[in-house]
């Protein structure tokens, strides 16, 4: 998932690296960094927005870290499902169990249908719809799309999904 | 000067082309060092032979009056067999059942320590392995840039300009009769039934438009992609292949409303070759619109190339032809 947090560093040499350490130590990612070395806190201290990748199990004890070494923390938004994909399903998608079709990939836990518009031009003809797919990561939307192929091929549905470079 | 001595075996759209391609061109042929002269030029009902060499322009003539070459009764095979000369120009239909005459015909002048240079998909679709064997074990030389995108260059933009370079993975439009028809469907929001319909019209689909539609075309020249650059040993059979019959207008929508375009787009990446509609991102260099082919090659040294030409067409096929001709022949 990715992680936006807002930290507070004391305006002492190695702050920085202190407030680092530990996000990489628990293998996160870190995407981007803004210090804000000019301004200061009304508590003195200077302001860091961060931004990385790490792995759900890990945030807790990232922050639990990060307060041991004494950096404050502000704020921290989460953003679970970072990877979004687009892909168009063409069959008699309604009469083949819309639901049951979104809940397959809803229950994996790692991925969801996130949006989904269908267009069905008359009762009897074939339908289509875009699904939107978000998921914890790459990897996961790979699966995510991989499971919608394999059900799809069950109910005579066609996927059409993204170039493989789209998704990596 | 050096006189290549060749036959044209087929003389459909493409065999006809060569021969237009060869009368433009005579000069700018010499200037590559060699003199090509046609000995003999043979359709499935006749055969036209000449050892000082063919006028082009009467055996044209013949073709389009009398609906045959000439007047002798040799079958292609027998003109390779019989007639003195050092390149098979094959440019005979595509089987994808058995390959065909053009199997034989290959195999054919492979034995008689001649080259071929081909645009007919059949026998290498099916049969590459054997036939680069059996090149490789008399001597011959065995080119087949027409086989792949017509005119738009992808085996020989490889084996030269790319040399030296580890291809990671293939990817493109490889039937410009699909990417036709699914232009002017999301174009004209119009249905795949009215658009095939069209495309048969202005000449752009075949009558029996099964090969390209189904994906069997694309399939064939993803294998022949395969063999060739990547050392695999498939045929058509091993490639996973939809088609885009199934293709709705209101799906067209819906993906532009994303920001993509469907194309039937062909990839040969880790030991595994497909053919199918995909999403391409509007501004993907992919996204060719019109009877256009365009592949990309990833690469380890070059990153992505990409190149895009006509996919069909007879002078388009043969200017393919002309330039593996050229790069056999040619004196540095």
């Amino acid at each position: 998932m990715r992680v936006s947090m807002d930290i507070e560093l004391k305006d002492t040499p190695g702050q920085l690296l202190c407030a680092l350490t530990p996000i990489s130590e628990l293998r996160g990612n870190l995407k981007s960094i803004v210090h804000h070395h000019e301004e200061r806190t009304p508590r003195g201290t200077i302001p860091v927005q961060l931004v990385f990748e790490a792995e759900p199990d890990n945030l807790d004890a990232i922050i639990e870290k990060l307060k041991e070494n004494g950096i404050g923390i502000s704020r921290v938004d989460e953003k679970r499902l970072i990877e979004e994909g687009a892909v168009i399903l063409i069959g008699h998608i309604v009469h083949t169990d819309i639901q049951d079709t979104i809940d397959r990939i809803d229950r994996t836990g790692y991925a969801e249908v996130v949006d989904i518009s269908l267009s069905m031009p008359h009762i009897n003809t074939t339908s289509s719809a875009s699904l939107k797919i978000c998921a914890v990561g790459i990897k996961e939307l790979h699966d995510a799309i991989s499971i919608l192929k394999d059900v799809a091929e069950k109910k005579d549905l066609l996927v059409v999904e993204p170039i493989r470079a789209e998704f990596s | 000067m050096k006189i290549i001595r060749a036959s044209i075996i087929g003389f459909g759209s493409v065999g006809q082309g060569v021969a237009q391609v060869f009368l433009q061109k005579k000069e700018e042929i010499q200037k590559k060092g060699f003199d090509l002269k046609v000995v003999a030029v043979a359709d499935s009902r006749s055969a036209a032979i000449d050892e000082k060499g063919l006028d082009l322009e009467k055996v044209l003539k013949s073709k389009k009056e009398n609906g045959q070459v000439g007047t002798e009764t040799l079958s292609g095979l027998e003109v390779i067999r019989n007639v003195e000369h050092e390149v098979v120009i094959e440019t005979t239909p595509t089987d994808i059942e058995t390959g065909g005459v053009g199997l034989d015909n290959m195999l054919t002048a492979f034995g008689k320590r001649m080259d071929v240079v081909t645009s007919n998909k059949g026998p290498l679709a099916l049969k590459y392995g054997e036939l680069a064997e059996v090149a490789q074990k008399n001597n011959a030389k065995f080119r087949f840039e027409a086989t792949v995108g017509g005119a738009m260059p992808a085996i020989n933009l490889i084996r030269d300009t790319l040399a030296g370079n580890s291809i990671i993975s293939i990817e493109g439009i490889l039937n410009g009769t699909c990417n036709y028809i699914l232009t002017r469907m999301m174009e004209e929001h119009a249905s795949y039934e009215q658009m095939l319909a069209e495309s048969q019209e202005l000449g752009i689909a075949e009558t029996d438009p099964t090969y390209d539609v189904e994906g069997i075309d694309a399939a064939c020249k993803l294998v022949i992609l395969a063999n060739y650059v990547f050392g695999m040993k498939a045929t058509y059979h091993d490639v996973d292949v939809k088609g885009i019959t199934s293709i709705t207008p209101e799906a067209l929508s819906l993906a532009q409303s994303e920001g993509y375009v469907i194309k039937q787009i062909g990839e040969v990446k880790d030991g595994f070759i497909q053919t199918s509609p995909r999403l391409v991102p509007e501004s993907h260099p992919l996204a060719v619109g019109g009877t256009l082919n365009v592949v990309s090659v990833q690469t380890d040294l070059a990153g992505t190339v990409t190149s895009t030409g006509r996919g069909a067409g007879s002078i388009e096929t043969a200017s393919a032809i002309l330039s593996d001709l050229i790069s056999i022949y040619r004196e540095d």
